[in-house]
Protein backbone atom coordinates (compact mmCIF):
# COMPACT_ATOMS: atom_id res chain seq x y z
CA UNK A 1 0.00 0.00 0.00
CA UNK A 2 1.34 3.12 -1.33
CA UNK A 3 0.89 6.30 1.17
CA UNK A 4 0.45 9.99 -0.42
CA UNK A 5 1.01 12.98 2.06
CA UNK A 6 0.02 15.84 0.28
CA UNK A 7 0.69 19.35 1.87
CA UNK A 8 -1.59 21.43 -0.08
CA UNK A 9 -5.78 20.90 -1.09
CA UNK A 10 -4.19 21.44 -5.04
CA UNK A 11 -1.47 18.30 -4.34
CA UNK A 12 -4.07 16.03 -2.70
CA UNK A 13 -6.80 16.95 -6.16
CA UNK A 14 -3.50 16.55 -8.21
CA UNK A 15 -2.96 13.21 -6.47
CA UNK A 16 -6.39 11.89 -6.63
CA UNK A 17 -6.51 12.25 -10.13
CA UNK A 18 -3.40 10.41 -10.60
CA UNK A 19 -4.63 7.50 -8.33
CA UNK A 20 -8.52 7.30 -8.17
CA UNK A 21 -8.02 4.08 -6.24
CA UNK A 22 -6.22 6.02 -3.66
CA UNK A 23 -8.72 6.25 -0.49
CA UNK A 24 -8.53 9.65 1.16
CA UNK A 25 -7.86 8.60 5.16
CA UNK A 26 -8.50 11.73 7.78
CA UNK A 27 -9.72 11.04 10.72
CA UNK A 28 -9.29 7.76 10.39
CA UNK A 29 -12.17 5.75 12.38
CA UNK A 30 -13.99 4.53 9.50
CA UNK A 31 -11.07 3.78 7.29
CA UNK A 32 -9.02 1.85 9.84
CA UNK A 33 -11.07 -0.25 11.06
CA UNK A 34 -11.51 -1.49 7.16
CA UNK A 35 -7.78 -2.24 6.53
CA UNK A 36 -7.14 -3.43 10.34
CA UNK A 37 -9.66 -6.34 9.31
CA UNK A 38 -7.99 -6.61 5.97
CA UNK A 39 -11.50 -5.82 4.63
CA UNK A 40 -10.08 -3.76 1.75
CA UNK A 41 -6.43 -3.14 0.69
CA UNK A 42 -6.36 -0.01 -1.58
CA UNK A 43 -3.55 0.44 -4.01
CA UNK A 44 -2.42 3.45 -1.89
CA UNK A 45 -4.03 5.68 1.07
CA UNK A 46 -4.22 9.59 0.47
CA UNK A 47 -3.33 11.48 3.75
CA UNK A 48 -5.50 14.82 4.14
CA UNK A 49 -4.38 15.87 7.49
CA UNK A 50 -1.44 17.95 6.21
CA UNK A 51 -3.91 19.74 4.53
CA UNK A 52 -4.80 23.18 6.73
CA UNK A 53 -7.65 24.65 5.05
CA UNK A 54 -9.71 21.53 5.49
CA UNK A 55 -9.67 21.56 9.24
CA UNK A 56 -11.06 25.47 9.19
CA UNK A 57 -14.83 26.71 9.63
CA UNK A 58 -16.35 30.22 8.54
CA UNK A 59 -19.11 32.20 7.12
CA UNK A 60 -20.19 32.73 3.46
CA UNK A 61 -21.21 36.22 2.54
CA UNK A 62 -24.24 35.20 2.12
CA UNK A 63 -24.54 34.14 6.12
CA UNK A 64 -24.69 30.44 5.51
CA UNK A 65 -21.12 28.17 7.15
CA UNK A 66 -18.89 26.47 5.33
CA UNK A 67 -17.08 23.63 7.18
CA UNK A 68 -14.07 21.81 6.24
CA UNK A 69 -14.28 18.36 5.59
CA UNK A 70 -11.75 17.82 8.19
CA UNK A 71 -12.80 19.17 11.20
CA UNK A 72 -13.70 16.73 13.50
CA UNK A 73 -17.15 16.22 15.60
CA UNK A 74 -15.31 17.49 19.16
CA UNK A 75 -15.39 21.07 17.29
CA UNK A 76 -18.51 20.81 15.80
CA UNK A 77 -19.65 20.19 19.33
CA UNK A 78 -18.14 23.39 21.31
CA UNK A 79 -17.36 25.76 18.33
CA UNK A 80 -20.79 25.27 16.61
CA UNK A 81 -23.31 23.97 18.61
CA UNK A 82 -25.46 27.68 18.65
CA UNK A 83 -25.44 27.38 14.88
CA UNK A 84 -26.07 23.65 14.01
CA UNK A 85 -27.85 22.51 16.93
CA UNK A 86 -28.84 19.91 15.23
CA UNK A 87 -25.76 18.46 13.79
CA UNK A 88 -23.87 18.83 16.81
CA UNK A 89 -26.33 16.95 18.48
CA UNK A 90 -25.79 13.75 16.15
CA UNK A 91 -22.06 14.57 16.46
CA UNK A 92 -22.61 14.15 20.19
CA UNK A 93 -23.74 11.10 19.40
CA UNK A 94 -20.81 9.95 17.14
CA UNK A 95 -18.51 6.66 19.01
CA UNK A 96 -16.69 7.89 21.77
CA UNK A 97 -14.86 10.99 23.04
CA UNK A 98 -11.47 9.05 21.01
CA UNK A 99 -13.62 9.13 18.30
CA UNK A 100 -15.01 12.43 18.39
CA UNK A 101 -11.89 13.91 18.58
CA UNK A 102 -10.32 12.58 15.00
CA UNK A 103 -13.49 11.78 13.33
CA UNK A 104 -15.21 14.18 10.89
CA UNK A 105 -18.33 15.00 9.00
CA UNK A 106 -16.37 14.66 6.05
CA UNK A 107 -15.30 11.17 6.73
CA UNK A 108 -18.97 10.12 7.45
CA UNK A 109 -20.08 12.13 3.99
CA UNK A 110 -17.21 9.45 2.18
CA UNK A 111 -18.38 5.98 3.82
CA UNK A 112 -22.01 6.87 2.96
CA UNK A 113 -23.08 4.70 5.20
CA UNK A 114 -26.65 5.09 5.87
CA UNK A 115 -26.08 4.52 9.78
CA UNK A 116 -23.88 7.75 9.17
CA UNK A 117 -25.09 10.35 12.17
CA UNK A 118 -23.90 13.70 10.21
CA UNK A 119 -26.65 12.47 7.30
CA UNK A 120 -29.94 13.36 8.83
CA UNK A 121 -29.12 16.76 10.23
CA UNK A 122 -27.26 17.86 6.78
CA UNK A 123 -30.37 16.85 5.01
CA UNK A 124 -32.99 18.38 7.45
CA UNK A 125 -30.35 21.61 7.19
CA UNK A 126 -30.77 21.77 3.25
CA UNK A 127 -26.36 21.26 3.24
CA UNK A 128 -24.60 21.45 0.39
CA UNK A 129 -21.65 18.71 -0.17
CA UNK A 130 -18.97 20.58 -1.87
CA UNK A 131 -16.46 18.30 -3.94
CA UNK A 132 -13.95 19.62 -5.87
CA UNK A 133 -11.41 17.87 -9.02
CA UNK A 134 -8.23 18.89 -10.60
CA UNK A 135 -9.46 18.83 -13.65
CA UNK A 136 -13.50 20.33 -13.43
CA UNK A 137 -12.96 22.36 -10.12
CA UNK A 138 -15.43 22.54 -7.71
CA UNK A 139 -19.07 21.15 -7.70
CA UNK A 140 -21.65 21.46 -5.20
CA UNK A 141 -24.22 19.08 -4.54
CA UNK A 142 -27.36 18.78 -2.57
CA UNK A 143 -27.12 16.67 0.62
CA UNK A 144 -30.11 14.38 -0.82
CA UNK A 145 -28.67 14.02 -3.81
CA UNK A 146 -25.20 13.08 -2.92
CA UNK A 147 -26.35 9.58 -1.18
CA UNK A 148 -26.84 7.23 -4.20
CA UNK A 149 -26.96 3.59 -2.41
CA UNK A 150 -25.51 1.88 0.61
CA UNK A 151 -21.62 3.08 0.92
CA UNK A 152 -21.76 4.73 -2.68
CA UNK A 153 -21.69 8.60 -2.89
CA UNK A 154 -22.16 11.29 -5.95
CA UNK A 155 -18.03 10.93 -5.97
CA UNK A 156 -16.60 11.24 -9.04
CA UNK A 157 -13.45 9.15 -8.93
CA UNK A 158 -11.37 11.84 -9.11
CA UNK A 159 -12.84 14.19 -6.77
CA UNK A 160 -12.58 14.68 -3.66
CA UNK A 161 -14.60 16.21 -0.57
CA UNK A 162 -13.79 19.81 0.30
CA UNK A 163 -16.41 21.28 2.71
CA UNK A 164 -20.12 21.48 3.30
CA UNK A 165 -22.08 24.35 3.14
CA UNK A 166 -25.13 24.67 5.57
CA UNK A 167 -27.81 27.93 6.52
CA UNK A 168 -27.17 28.67 10.04
CA UNK A 169 -29.85 27.38 12.10
CA UNK A 170 -33.42 29.79 11.86
CA UNK A 171 -35.07 27.76 14.36
CA UNK A 172 -34.88 24.78 16.96
CA UNK A 173 -33.24 21.51 15.73
CA UNK A 174 -33.43 17.78 17.44
CA UNK A 175 -32.31 14.83 16.33
CA UNK A 176 -32.16 11.46 18.05
CA UNK A 177 -31.51 8.42 17.66
CA UNK A 178 -31.86 4.60 18.79
CA UNK A 179 -29.19 2.26 19.53
CA UNK A 180 -28.59 -0.32 22.25
CA UNK A 181 -26.17 1.77 24.77
CA UNK A 182 -24.96 5.72 24.76
CA UNK A 183 -21.54 5.25 23.06
CA UNK A 184 -20.12 3.12 20.57
CA UNK A 185 -23.67 2.60 18.76
CA UNK A 186 -23.91 2.29 14.78
CA UNK A 187 -27.83 3.72 14.62
CA UNK A 188 -30.81 1.34 14.44
CA UNK A 189 -32.38 4.11 13.07
CA UNK A 190 -32.29 8.43 13.80
CA UNK A 191 -34.06 11.13 12.83
CA UNK A 192 -33.39 14.83 12.49
CA UNK A 193 -36.20 18.06 12.00
CA UNK A 194 -35.05 21.38 11.73
CA UNK A 195 -37.37 24.37 11.65
CA UNK A 196 -36.85 26.91 9.50
CA UNK A 197 -39.81 29.27 11.05
CA UNK A 198 -38.82 32.13 7.78
CA UNK A 199 -39.68 29.89 5.06
CA UNK A 200 -42.93 28.48 7.37
CA UNK A 201 -41.45 25.14 6.70
CA UNK A 202 -39.53 22.03 8.57
CA UNK A 203 -36.75 20.30 7.39
CA UNK A 204 -36.13 16.18 8.12
CA UNK A 205 -33.55 13.65 7.98
CA UNK A 206 -34.09 9.36 8.27
CA UNK A 207 -30.77 7.63 8.89
CA UNK A 208 -29.92 3.68 9.00
CA UNK A 209 -33.95 3.03 8.04
CA UNK A 210 -33.38 2.89 3.76
CA UNK A 211 -30.41 2.27 1.73
CA UNK A 212 -29.15 5.76 1.77
CA UNK A 213 -30.18 8.83 4.06
CA UNK A 214 -33.11 10.56 3.16
CA UNK A 215 -35.99 13.09 3.76
CA UNK A 216 -39.20 12.33 4.55
CA UNK A 217 -40.70 14.68 1.99
CA UNK A 218 -44.50 13.95 2.44
CA UNK A 219 -44.24 14.72 6.04
CA UNK A 220 -42.44 18.21 5.30
CA UNK A 221 -44.90 18.84 2.93
CA UNK A 222 -47.63 18.09 5.46
CA UNK A 223 -46.15 20.45 8.28
CA UNK A 224 -45.73 23.03 5.82
CA UNK A 225 -49.50 23.12 5.16
CA UNK A 226 -50.81 22.21 9.15
CA UNK A 227 -48.22 23.91 11.13
CA UNK A 228 -49.53 27.27 12.32
CA UNK A 229 -46.30 29.32 12.76
CA UNK A 230 -47.97 32.38 14.34
CA UNK A 231 -49.46 30.36 17.00
CA UNK A 232 -48.38 29.63 20.26
CA UNK A 233 -50.46 26.64 20.92
CA UNK A 234 -48.77 23.17 21.68
CA UNK A 235 -49.19 20.78 18.62
CA UNK A 236 -52.41 18.75 18.87
CA UNK A 237 -51.88 14.89 18.83
CA UNK A 238 -53.36 14.22 15.74
CA UNK A 239 -51.01 16.25 14.19
CA UNK A 240 -48.34 14.49 15.84
CA UNK A 241 -49.46 11.03 14.86
CA UNK A 242 -50.06 11.77 11.16
CA UNK A 243 -46.37 13.70 11.42
CA UNK A 244 -45.05 9.83 12.79
CA UNK A 245 -47.01 7.82 10.39
CA UNK A 246 -45.59 9.60 7.68
CA UNK A 247 -41.97 9.83 8.75
CA UNK A 248 -42.79 5.82 9.36
CA UNK A 249 -43.93 5.47 5.37
CA UNK A 250 -40.95 7.63 4.34
CA UNK A 251 -38.57 4.90 5.27
CA UNK A 252 -37.45 1.81 3.47
CA UNK A 253 -35.95 -0.45 5.94
CA UNK A 254 -34.34 -3.86 6.20
CA UNK A 255 -33.93 -6.57 8.83
CA UNK A 256 -30.90 -7.20 10.09
CA UNK A 257 -28.51 -7.55 13.31
CA UNK A 258 -29.57 -4.11 14.91
CA UNK A 259 -33.54 -4.48 14.51
CA UNK A 260 -36.31 -5.72 12.20
CA UNK A 261 -38.05 -2.94 9.52
CA UNK A 262 -41.45 -2.63 11.55
CA UNK A 263 -39.52 -1.85 14.90
CA UNK A 264 -37.84 0.60 12.61
CA UNK A 265 -40.35 2.22 11.20
CA UNK A 266 -42.01 2.05 14.48
CA UNK A 267 -39.54 3.62 16.08
CA UNK A 268 -38.88 6.47 13.71
CA UNK A 269 -42.35 7.60 14.49
CA UNK A 270 -41.65 7.78 17.84
CA UNK A 271 -38.62 9.73 17.15
CA UNK A 272 -40.24 12.34 14.93
CA UNK A 273 -43.03 12.80 17.27
CA UNK A 274 -40.94 13.74 19.97
CA UNK A 275 -37.90 15.84 18.18
CA UNK A 276 -41.10 17.62 16.53
CA UNK A 277 -42.84 17.99 20.34
CA UNK A 278 -39.43 18.90 21.47
CA UNK A 279 -38.73 21.94 18.27
CA UNK A 280 -41.81 23.58 18.71
CA UNK A 281 -42.14 23.87 22.31
CA UNK A 282 -38.59 25.63 21.81
CA UNK A 283 -40.35 27.56 18.87
CA UNK A 284 -43.41 28.50 20.66
CA UNK A 285 -41.24 29.55 23.68
CA UNK A 286 -39.53 32.28 21.09
CA UNK A 287 -42.56 33.23 20.04
CA UNK A 288 -43.94 34.46 23.27
CA UNK A 289 -40.21 35.72 24.33
CA UNK A 290 -41.08 37.98 21.30
CA UNK A 291 -44.45 38.83 21.92
CA UNK B 1 11.38 12.91 6.49
CA UNK B 2 13.40 15.02 4.06
CA UNK B 3 16.60 12.53 3.65
CA UNK B 4 17.87 10.55 0.65
CA UNK B 5 15.91 7.66 -0.68
CA UNK B 6 18.20 4.79 0.71
CA UNK B 7 17.62 0.94 1.67
CA UNK B 8 14.01 0.18 1.57
CA UNK B 9 12.82 3.58 2.00
CA UNK B 10 11.40 4.24 -1.46
CA UNK B 11 9.80 8.09 -2.61
CA UNK B 12 8.85 9.08 -6.03
CA UNK B 13 6.84 11.51 -7.34
CA UNK B 14 3.17 11.07 -8.94
CA UNK B 15 3.16 11.98 -12.51
CA UNK B 16 1.03 15.48 -13.24
CA UNK B 17 -1.99 14.50 -15.11
CA UNK B 18 -2.26 17.18 -17.21
CA UNK B 19 0.65 18.38 -19.67
CA UNK B 20 -0.38 21.84 -17.87
CA UNK B 21 0.12 20.58 -14.47
CA UNK B 22 3.17 18.50 -15.84
CA UNK B 23 4.79 21.68 -17.12
CA UNK B 24 4.43 23.38 -13.28
CA UNK B 25 5.68 20.58 -11.89
CA UNK B 26 9.08 19.86 -11.77
CA UNK B 27 10.25 16.78 -9.61
CA UNK B 28 12.10 17.92 -6.61
CA UNK B 29 15.33 16.46 -5.95
CA UNK B 30 16.00 14.59 -2.42
CA UNK B 31 12.53 14.74 -1.82
CA UNK B 32 11.97 18.18 -0.87
CA UNK B 33 8.28 19.76 -0.75
CA UNK B 34 6.63 20.87 -4.35
CA UNK B 35 6.37 24.44 -3.39
CA UNK B 36 4.20 25.25 -6.84
CA UNK B 37 0.51 25.21 -6.15
CA UNK B 38 -0.93 21.88 -8.14
CA UNK B 39 2.27 20.16 -7.48
CA UNK B 40 2.30 16.42 -6.90
CA UNK B 41 1.98 15.30 -3.31
CA UNK B 42 5.13 13.04 -1.92
CA UNK B 43 4.46 9.43 -2.00
CA UNK B 44 5.55 6.40 0.43
CA UNK B 45 5.60 2.90 0.43
CA UNK B 46 5.02 0.44 -0.25
CA UNK B 47 8.05 -1.06 1.71
CA UNK B 48 9.02 0.54 5.17
CA UNK B 49 9.22 3.69 5.44
CA UNK B 50 11.41 5.56 8.21
CA UNK B 51 9.35 7.10 10.55
CA UNK B 52 10.45 9.73 13.29
CA UNK B 53 8.11 9.38 16.32
CA UNK B 54 8.33 11.53 19.47
CA UNK B 55 6.95 9.51 22.47
CA UNK B 56 6.96 10.75 25.82
CA UNK B 57 9.59 13.52 24.84
CA UNK B 58 12.23 11.49 23.08
CA UNK B 59 12.42 11.18 19.03
CA UNK B 60 12.34 7.40 17.99
CA UNK B 61 12.94 6.31 14.54
CA UNK B 62 11.67 3.35 13.39
CA UNK B 63 11.01 1.36 9.86
CA UNK B 64 7.30 0.55 9.23
CA UNK B 65 4.79 -0.42 6.75
CA UNK B 66 2.58 2.78 5.75
CA UNK B 67 -0.23 0.69 7.02
CA UNK B 68 1.36 0.02 10.00
CA UNK B 69 -1.14 1.53 12.82
CA UNK B 70 0.33 3.82 15.59
CA UNK B 71 -1.08 1.23 18.36
CA UNK B 72 1.19 -1.75 16.18
CA UNK B 73 4.12 0.74 16.01
CA UNK B 74 4.58 1.23 19.49
CA UNK B 75 4.21 -2.42 21.14
CA UNK B 76 6.39 -4.31 18.11
CA UNK B 77 8.78 -1.67 17.20
CA UNK B 78 9.23 0.63 19.84
CA UNK B 79 8.96 -1.74 22.50
CA UNK B 80 6.28 0.36 24.47
CA UNK B 81 3.97 -2.68 25.39
CA UNK B 82 1.91 -0.26 27.80
CA UNK B 83 -0.57 0.38 25.81
CA UNK B 84 -2.91 -2.78 24.78
CA UNK B 85 -4.54 -3.93 21.86
CA UNK B 86 -8.01 -5.22 22.09
CA UNK B 87 -10.38 -5.01 19.61
CA UNK B 88 -8.23 -3.12 16.78
CA UNK B 89 -11.31 -1.48 15.43
CA UNK B 90 -11.90 1.53 17.85
CA UNK B 91 -14.40 -0.05 20.30
CA UNK B 92 -12.95 -1.01 23.18
CA UNK B 93 -10.48 2.08 24.29
CA UNK B 94 -7.55 0.04 25.34
CA UNK B 95 -5.04 1.56 22.63
CA UNK B 96 -5.83 5.29 24.01
CA UNK B 97 -2.75 7.64 24.20
CA UNK B 98 -2.52 11.49 23.50
CA UNK B 99 -1.93 12.91 20.62
CA UNK B 100 -0.72 16.24 21.01
CA UNK B 101 -2.65 15.94 24.09
CA UNK B 102 -5.70 14.95 23.15
CA UNK B 103 -6.83 11.04 23.51
CA UNK B 104 -7.50 9.12 20.80
CA UNK B 105 -7.72 5.29 19.85
CA UNK B 106 -3.94 4.42 18.60
CA UNK B 107 -5.54 1.43 16.59
CA UNK B 108 -7.32 3.74 14.31
CA UNK B 109 -4.24 5.79 13.28
CA UNK B 110 -1.46 4.84 11.01
CA UNK B 111 2.22 5.25 12.78
CA UNK B 112 3.55 7.30 9.17
CA UNK B 113 0.29 9.68 9.58
CA UNK B 114 1.43 11.08 13.28
CA UNK B 115 4.81 11.80 12.79
CA UNK B 116 5.51 15.52 14.14
CA UNK B 117 3.29 14.85 16.53
CA UNK B 118 3.62 14.56 20.51
CA UNK B 119 3.09 11.48 21.95
CA UNK B 120 2.05 10.37 25.33
CA UNK B 121 1.54 6.39 26.46
CA UNK B 122 1.06 5.04 29.44
CA UNK B 123 5.20 4.93 30.19
CA UNK B 124 5.40 8.45 29.56
CA UNK B 125 2.93 9.40 32.23
CA UNK B 126 4.77 9.49 35.38
CA UNK B 127 7.64 12.11 36.16
CA UNK B 128 10.17 9.75 37.23
CA UNK B 129 9.22 7.29 39.82
CA UNK B 130 6.63 9.82 40.68
CA UNK B 131 3.68 8.57 39.48
CA UNK B 132 0.81 10.54 37.81
CA UNK B 133 -2.02 11.66 39.71
CA UNK B 134 -4.28 9.87 37.56
CA UNK B 135 -2.19 6.75 38.34
CA UNK B 136 -2.33 6.87 41.90
CA UNK B 137 -5.81 7.47 41.91
CA UNK B 138 -6.38 4.49 40.28
CA UNK B 139 -4.01 2.36 42.96
CA UNK B 140 -6.07 4.04 45.85
CA UNK B 141 -9.74 3.60 44.61
CA UNK B 142 -8.45 -0.18 43.04
CA UNK B 143 -9.96 0.45 39.71
CA UNK B 144 -9.04 -1.83 37.66
CA UNK B 145 -9.61 -6.40 38.63
CA UNK B 146 -7.24 -7.50 35.73
CA UNK B 147 -5.73 -4.58 34.62
CA UNK B 148 -5.35 -4.68 30.44
CA UNK B 149 -7.84 -1.75 30.29
CA UNK B 150 -6.31 0.41 32.29
CA UNK B 151 -3.36 2.11 30.64
CA UNK B 152 -6.12 2.82 28.38
CA UNK B 153 -8.51 3.89 31.28
CA UNK B 154 -5.91 6.40 32.82
CA UNK B 155 -4.63 8.18 29.24
CA UNK B 156 -8.12 8.44 28.47
CA UNK B 157 -9.23 9.72 32.19
CA UNK B 158 -6.41 12.08 31.55
CA UNK B 159 -7.12 13.21 28.23
CA UNK B 160 -11.07 13.92 29.46
CA UNK B 161 -9.82 16.20 31.72
CA UNK B 162 -8.10 18.27 29.57
CA UNK B 163 -11.00 18.76 27.80
CA UNK B 164 -12.39 20.22 30.60
CA UNK B 165 -13.50 19.13 34.46
CA UNK B 166 -16.43 16.86 34.49
CA UNK B 167 -19.11 18.39 36.90
CA UNK B 168 -20.39 14.81 37.60
CA UNK B 169 -20.25 11.76 38.03
CA UNK B 170 -22.77 11.46 34.74
CA UNK B 171 -20.16 13.24 32.91
CA UNK B 172 -17.78 10.88 34.14
CA UNK B 173 -19.66 8.23 32.90
CA UNK B 174 -19.86 9.95 29.83
CA UNK B 175 -16.63 11.18 29.08
CA UNK B 176 -15.05 7.42 29.88
CA UNK B 177 -17.56 5.55 27.62
CA UNK B 178 -15.43 5.18 24.71
CA UNK B 179 -12.92 2.24 27.38
CA UNK B 180 -14.66 -0.85 28.16
CA UNK B 181 -13.73 -2.71 31.11
CA UNK B 182 -14.68 -6.74 31.10
CA UNK B 183 -13.96 -7.13 34.49
CA UNK B 184 -16.46 -4.13 35.26
CA UNK B 185 -14.34 -2.11 37.97
CA UNK B 186 -16.66 0.97 36.69
CA UNK B 187 -17.47 2.33 39.67
CA UNK B 188 -13.99 2.12 40.83
CA UNK B 189 -12.40 3.38 37.71
CA UNK B 190 -15.15 6.57 38.22
CA UNK B 191 -14.58 6.99 41.76
CA UNK B 192 -10.78 7.25 40.66
CA UNK B 193 -11.62 9.94 37.77
CA UNK B 194 -13.97 12.23 40.19
CA UNK B 195 -10.87 12.13 43.13
CA UNK B 196 -8.63 14.02 40.70
CA UNK B 197 -11.14 16.00 39.25
CA UNK B 198 -12.38 16.76 42.49
CA UNK B 199 -16.01 15.64 41.70
CA UNK B 200 -18.02 15.18 44.82
CA UNK B 201 -19.73 11.25 45.87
Amino acid sequence: MEFLRPQTWAEALAAKAELPGAVPIQGGTDVMVEINFDVRRPPALLDLTRVAELARWSAEPDGRLRVGAGVPYARVISELADRLPGLAQAARTVGSPQIRNRGTVGGNLGAASPAGDSHPPLLACGAVIEVESAARGVRAVPAEEFYLGVKRNALEPDELIKAFVTPVAGGPQYFSKVGTRNAMVIAVCSFCVALHPAERRAGTGIGSAAPVPLRALAAEEFLAAELDWAGTAPLAPALLTRFGELVGAAAAPIDDVRGTAAYRRHALSVLARRTLTWAWNDHRKAAERCA
Amino acid sequence: MEEDAKGRFSRRQVLAASTALAAATTVAPGGARPAAAGAAPEIVGPGEVRVALRVNGQVRETLVEPRVTLLDALREKLDLTGTKKGCDHGECGACTVLVDGVRVKSCLTLAIMREGAEITTIEGLADGSRLHPMQVAFLERDAFQCGFCTPGQILSAVGLLKEGRPRSRDEIREGMSGNLCRCSAYPNIVDAVADVAEVPR
